[in-house]
């Protein structure tokens, strides 16, 4: 209903309505003429693609719109679409006000150029005058931070200097609806505070915005609403959170249900096997979105067909980055849970407060015999579930360590003697 | 408000005295400017080095011409007339023969940043017009210093450049939106260009062709246009183009050609332009 209202309340600066676009990806496809001639007469087969089918939505004039999805779902080509790259098959968009694009920081910058004529260049490419452009070269490097370095071919720039002035320019750039897709992922810690900062000044200016992402911390952050994309199909859209927790449960059943298919034929065998593996929340309800520096319980289930004496549960937490940050095992830790029958089911749970860094991890379930005739592994399920841990602490590491800092001033003399 | 977006979408509404040809041209002027800098300004022999290519072939070719075949002999001021055809000749083969790839060369640009993508082939003949603009300035000066003093018949100059400019655009926009599904335009190309090269009055004049393949060949735009500016610049007393050709309405010929392939770009630019961001 609230939604509802809102359509009448407010115009609509993006319509999206009912937009079909496949792409027809030849099988064969002649790049020359040569070929063209050679193969003329046999017609080249094509296999369509579906980019996008039946997508509709509105994005109301001031509204920060979420678009997020999993890779290959049709976000960047519904951008592409909105923007006017491609050509959409069927259906409308409509859009009322000056738009510009973001699709990649940086894009038409020529390392050739020094910043002032790349602010300018890229200003004119996003639509604006001439006049405009030379106007916003000292705001943009002033945002940048750049005053030093005008004069300087980016070519010789680092990739932290041109990433600052590329996303400079898109701020300074006032068009009244902006398409951004997945520019956040860039700069260190702190230019991406400012980064967040100006998104949120851009949101205040009422200034329409359409956001790709798969960052779902910046889509619940700043998102009035969200969209689903999924096969090129909207399938849900709504609150931010709401969308979000469906995107996560979208992008682990698609990777639980193909470990499954592998394993099914081999399970039955086993004298015990983990069954499903999930993490909790204090309060017993399922996440797959950990905030930092809460606590939460690892459980596994495990099926037992035959009996087995003092098994060790043991559980290990990889990042998706590559490294295992954590492993654990109730056998290292000197328990014995004692037998278990054939037929019985036993959920164990590892409790733990959450030091991860943001990021995406897995969890690796293990049981094994340690000791006696039957030792050795009985099951090993890994990735048998998956989170994502949100938070800014210790970015781009894998755990925050709690710590303190403290400064003490030391006299020059001290220091030299 | 809303305004319906055409089939390539880029329709905005709200641009306030600020309409798509305004911005297509200054796109078009801007991405002009900026490759010329970067070509003439990265060095501070830049544009002399630019200069010197169309110069070391008039050298090489005068100097052939006229001391080892003994060709330019008999011909009034044949190394003046040998500069303008090789400058203006220059001017088209470079700006179609960087056009060629022009397009699927920016394909990052093109899928990225809504714009017109006919603004690439253009902005890189807009470059090659400003060298060109700077050598015709050169010959010009040759021309003085030859003893030849100007006249009211050097304005004559400007529409002939317009027309040049008419084919060389019209080329590139063709050559560069034939590139994007066929990838071997650039040989293709680059074997046109030679025959265009020897079939144009550049290192021979019109009169020294014999009557009647004369003709044949004054029907190249190209040709046309290398004559008359020769003509109404260098040397009055060489035919002018619509002598050249056998009387002035055989100068529709080469002005059909130019409407022709004029045509034939915008309609097939037109026709490609909406799937041509995906099939870069």
């Amino acid at each position: 209903m609230a939604a509802k209202r809102r359509d009448n309340a407010t115009r609509p600066a993006i319509v999206v309505d009912r937009v079909s676009k496949q792409f027809r990806v030849p099988q064969e496809r002649y790049f020359t003429l040569k070929e063209r001639v050679l193969h003329g007469f046999r017609r080249t087969r094509f296999e369509p693609l579906e980019g996008l089918h039946e997508v509709s939505f509105n994005v109301h004039a001031g509204e920060f719109l979420g678009v997020v999805g999993r890779n290959g779902s049709g976000k960047s080509t519904l951008l592409k679409c909105i923007a006017g790259i491609y050509r959409v098959d069927r259906g409308d968009i409509r859009i009322a006000g000056r738009m510009s694009t973001f699709i990649e920081l940086g894009v038409g910058f020529n390392p050739e150029l020094a910043a002032r004529d790349n602010i300018i260049l890229n200003a004119i490419l996003h639509g604006l005058t001439r006049r405009d452009a030379a106007a916003r070269v000292d705001e943009v490097i002033e945002f940048a931070g750049l005053e030093e370095f005008t004069e300087l071919k980016l070519k010789n720039y680092s990739s932290g200097m041109y990433v600052r002035l590329a996303f400079a320019v898109m701020v300074q750039i006032d068009a009244e609806i902006i398409l951004i897709d997945e520019v956040l992922a860039v700069g260190d810690a702190a230019f991406q505070q400012k980064c967040y900062q100006e998104f949120d000044r851009m949101r205040d200016d009422g200034r329409t915005i359409l956001f790709v992402s798969h960052d779902m911390n910046a889509v619940n952050r700043f998102c009035d609403r969200a969209v689903l994309l999924e096969r090129g199909e909207v399938i849900a859209m709504g609150k931010p959170s709401d969308v979000t927790g469906e995107y996560l449960a979208v992008n682990f059943k698609r990777e639980r249900g193909a470990d499954a298919t592998e394993l099914i034929g081999t399970l039955r065998d086993r004298a015990a096997y983990v069954a499903d593996a999930w993490i909790e929340d204090e309060g017993g309800s399922r996440r797959e979105y950990l905030e930092q520096g809460r606590s939460y319980v690892c459980k596994a289930r495990v099926e037992f067909n035959e009996d087995l004496e003092d098994p060790s549960f043991g559980l290990a937490i990889e990042s998706a980055r590559g490294p295992t940050v954590f492993t654990t095992s109730s056998g290292w830790a000197g328990q014995h849970p004692g037998s278990f029958r054939a037929g019985e089911h036993v959920v164990f749970a590892v409790a733990f407060d959450n030091p991860l860094a943001a990021g995406r991890y897995y969890v690796n379930a293990q049981l094994e015999i340690l000791e006696g005739p039957q030792a050795g592994v009985v099951d090993r399920r890994d990735r048998a579930t998956a989170f994502v841990v949100t938070g800014t602490d210790a970015e781009g590491s894998l755990v925050s360590i709690p710590h303190d800092f403290t400064f003490q001033r030391v006299a020059a003399q001290e220091v030299s003697s | 408000m809303s305004a319906q977006a055409s089939a390539t979408g880029t329709t905005i509404a709200g641009l306030h005295s600020d309409d798509r040809a305004v911005r297509f041209l200054r796109l078009t002027f801007s991405l002009a400017v900026m490759e010329f800098k970067i070509r003439y300004f990265g060095s501070v022999l830049g544009y002399l080095w630019s200069l010197m290519r169309p110069l070391m072939l008039f050298g090489v070719l005068y100097v052939v011409f006229t001391h080892v075949v003994r060709f330019g002999g008999g011909i009034t001021h044949y190394p003046l007339k040998l500069l303008l055809g090789i400058v203006l000749w220059t001017y088209f083969a470079e700006a179609t023969g960087q056009a060629v790839q022009s397009l699927v060369a920016r394909e990052a640009l093109l899928r990225k940043i809504p714009f017109p993508p006919a603004v690439i082939p253009l902005s890189v003949g807009l470059t090659s017009a400003f060298n060109l603009g700077l050598n015709l300035c050169v010959v010009i000066l040759f021309v003085l210093v030859s003893g030849i003093g100007p006249a009211w018949s050097w304005l004559e100059l400007l529409p002939l450049l317009v027309l040049l400019l008419t084919v060389t655009a019209s080329v590139s926009t063709l050559l560069a939106v034939l590139y994007v599904p066929f990838r071997d335009m650039s040989p293709i190309w680059e074997v046109v260009s030679q025959l265009l090269f020897w079939g144009t009055p550049i290192i021979y004049v019109i009169e020294t062709v014999p009557s009647g393949a004369r003709e044949l060949l004054m029907m190249n735009p190209l040709a046309a246009t290398i004559e008359q500016a020769r003509h109404v610049l260098i040397d009055p007393s060489a035919p002018s183009a619509a002598a050249a050709s056998g009387g002035a309405v055989r100068l529709l010929i080469p002005l059909a050609i130019v409407g022709l392939v004029l045509g034939a770009s915008l309609e097939l630019y037109r026709r490609m332009r909406p799937t041509l961001a995906e099939r870069l």
